[in-house]
């Protein structure tokens, strides 16, 4: 659901044709999500900020797909609903996990490694008194 | 599962402006103009008034089953909740006892539960007749598959008054509304 999560509607788009017909429950429809943050990582919870964020749910077949993604793509919302629906099915399960899932988990990330290195590059280490004792 | 209204936010608001034209003129039959199709019992006219008036700040009590509480809970997102903590009531068959139902408090009477109450049919003809604010006369009206001492049982309340229960009848896609200033005397 991540990885359906973060790929673009393009990226979904050619894989959901094949699929059963499916009926729109919910949606897509846009809203905002409160992100909580913590000081440091362990402080006080916090609201940090909302964001936008678009959820779809479908039926296909008597199987419910859920999508929440950030952003306000309804289409890819609803793409990934779709994938999702169908990802319960035993019989399409494999051939997606084969064909949509792994492609794209590989993709994002490698693109979160290049970010990373590129982050690593700039970054600077602050040495003080203290910890050079 | 199947889906909610097929304009949610049209939907809702076609459907609270029906009940606020229902509960103005009490005893008159109102036609919604958009219902979704809901797991049975819940009829059209039942679940396009929950969808419309419930979310999750109102909890929610209805007698309809596992289907209909997934559907409930999956379109308004309203807690479920015994009959005498829930501001909305759908009752598809006999409703729990008026009496301890919430009914708000002198000082916040409008605190008292909504009660939608299913029967088979409504029609404009002798029956039970209304009277109170909001007719200027009286006004005619035929229930069919009220639960037995339904009448008796709302006209106990009146002397909480301006405590007590706002009902609405639904059948098919028709709603008629009994605030709890309405009067009901049973013909013959």
């Amino acid at each position: 659901m991540a990885v359906l999560a973060r790929a673009a509607a393009d990226a979904l788009r050619p894989h959901c044709a094949g699929l059963p017909a499916h009926t729109r429950l919910r949606g897509p429809e846009i809203g905002l999500v409160m992100l909580r943050g913590r000081m440091g990582g362990d402080g006080a919870p916090f609201n940090l900020t909302e964001a936008t964020a678009t959820r779809c749910t479908v039926d296909m077949a008597g199987r419910m797909g859920h999508a929440t993604v950030l952003g306000r793509d309804m289409e890819q919302a609803e793409l990934a609903a779709m994938l999702d629906a169908a990802l319960q099915d035993p019989a399409l399960r494999p051939a997606l996990l084969a064909q949509v899932i792994a492609p794209l988990a590989a993709e994002q990330a490698a693109r979160r490694a290049r970010n990373a290195r590129r982050a690593e590059a700039t970054r600077v280490q602050f040495f003080t008194m203290a910890t050079m004792r | 599962m199947t889906p909610g209204f097929a304009e949610p936010v049209l939907g809702a608001q076609s459907s609270f402006r029906a009940m606020l034209h229902a509960l103005s003129h009490p005893g008159r039959i109102v036609a919604l103009p958009d219902v979704p199709q809901a797991p049975m019992p819940l009829g059209p006219a039942m679940a396009a008034l929950a969808l419309a008036l419930c979310d999750a700040d109102t909890p929610l009590w209805h007698d309809g089953g596992a289907a209909v509480a997934d559907w409930l809970r999956f379109h308004t997102g309203a807690p479920l909740a015994p009959a005498h903590a829930a501001r909305f009531l759908a009752a598809t068959g006999a409703p729990p006892a008026l009496a301890g139902l919430a009914l708000g408090s002198d000082e916040a009477p409008q605190d008292g539960a909504t009660l939608l109450l299913q029967v088979s049919a409504l029609e404009a003809t002798a029956g039970w007749s209304l009277s109170g604010p909001g007719i200027e006369t009286t006004t005619a009206l035929r229930v069919s598959g009220a639960p037995l001492g339904f009448v008796a049982e709302r006209a106990a309340l009146g002397a909480l008054f301006p405590r007590g229960l706002d009902i609405m009848l639904c059948a098919g896609r028709h709603i008629v509304g009994l605030p709890r200033t309405s009067i009901i005397r049973e013909d013959g």
